[in-house]
């Protein structure tokens, strides 16, 4: 099996990872040619960037990957937003906002733990 | 140089640390998948994109090949195009930017330095915008690769609620971020509508869902936002 090979993750890394990721980056860069700072396209292309970051911070959150799935679905959506709600009310701190979600996240999760 | 200088000092700063937080947590996913030092580092440094890094961590550890990997991780990439493209009439001096230049700097986009990009460089002198995404970009991906190998050799087994937590950080640290980064309406509508429609896709067009997450619902936001501004026209 070529996996077996001592190179083979490093292949993988170079192929599927850097020029998988890279490739869009570069795209990225090739079609903003004459791209304007205050056009309707860009306004559009920002949308579309917005919608897809924040595609996947949902799926972060109701499909995680590792430990966080041990968490019940209720509890990460309650401490997400939680955290989101501190971070407006919080004078749109970053900082405020994450901290809330994690102590809404492991309080939670040690109460269900007592329970 | 003074700009790349003011980027590096510009780095020093909370996003970067909740960022290496979250590298932390990754540190303990590479090391429980198998994942060797150098491999963690190198997946790391060249591919820096925390989600799409999480996806080929999945994929090597499950032995899958080579194009499936690849079209799993392009996938979960393709959000680094518009954003590239958004960020790159901010960064160019018309006429006088060399392309290489932007090409090489594309590296650092990632959700990080592009917030903090979007927000602040406006403010800057044209010319010095380059240099400084460069400093802030460079410097950010260095302390973050040596935060993920240090963490990767100290941290044997992590507790669970502690991998938890570390990995709760992300999805918290985009959203409030990204809702930072919203310069329009357009943006925040975006916002509200991939994070609404990014499971519907994900349970009805696996694979492809962040793409038509992307194009559905930026392209509602802007119509609908359009509209609010300027009516049919």
């Amino acid at each position: 099996m070529a996996e077996q090979v001592w190179w083979w993750p490093y292949a993988m890394i170079l192929v599927a990872g850097w020029l998988a990721t890279d490739v869009w980056r570069w795209l990225g860069v090739l079609l903003s040619g004459r791209l304007r700072e205050d056009s309707e396209l860009l306004l559009w292309v920002r949308a579309v960037a917005t919608a897809l970051v924040a595609g996947v911070i949902s799926k972060l959150i109701l499909f995680p990957a590792g430990a966080l799935a041990d968490a019940p679905v209720a509890l990460r959506l309650a401490a997400a937003a939680s955290g989101f709600v501190a971070f407006l009310v919080g004078g749109q701190r970053v900082v405020v906002g994450v901290l809330a979600a994690e102590v809404v996240l492991i309080g939670g999760w040690l109460l269900i733990g007592l329970a | 140089m003074g700009w790349m200088l003011r980027g590096t000092r510009a780095a020093v700063s909370i996003p970067a640390l909740i960022l290496s937080a979250a590298f932390v947590g990754y540190a303990g996913l590479a090391r429980e998948s198998g994942l060797s030092l150098s491999e963690t580092l190198m997946l790391t440094g060249m591919v820096w994109a925390l989600p799409s890094i999480v996806v080929l961590t999945g994929a090597i550890s499950a032995g899958m090949g080579m194009i499936p990997a690849a079209i799993a991780v392009a996938l979960a990439s393709v959000r680094l195009m518009p954003m590239t493209m958004a960020l790159m009439p901010l960064l160019r001096v018309e006429g006088k930017t060399r392309r290489w230049h932007l090409l090489v700097s594309s590296h650092f986009v990632a959700v990080t330095a592009w917030v903090f990009a979007m927000r602040n460089l406006e403010d800057l002198p044209r010319e010095g915008r380059l240099p400084f995404f460069f400093g802030f970009g460079a410097s950010l991906t260095s302390f973050v690769f040596c935060v993920t190998g240090i963490s990767y050799l100290m941290v044997e087994r992590m507790p669970m609620m502690v991998a938890g937590a570390l990995f709760m950080l992300t999805p918290v640290y985009f959203l409030c971020s990204l809702w930072g980064a919203a310069r329009v309406a357009a943006d925040k509508v975006a916002l509200l509508a991939g994070l609404a429609l990014g499971p519907v896709f994900f349970l009805s067009l696996p694979g492809l869902d962040l793409l038509w997450t992307g194009l559905v619902g930026g392209t509602l936001a802007y119509l609908g936002t359009r509209f609010a501004r300027r009516g049919f026209r």
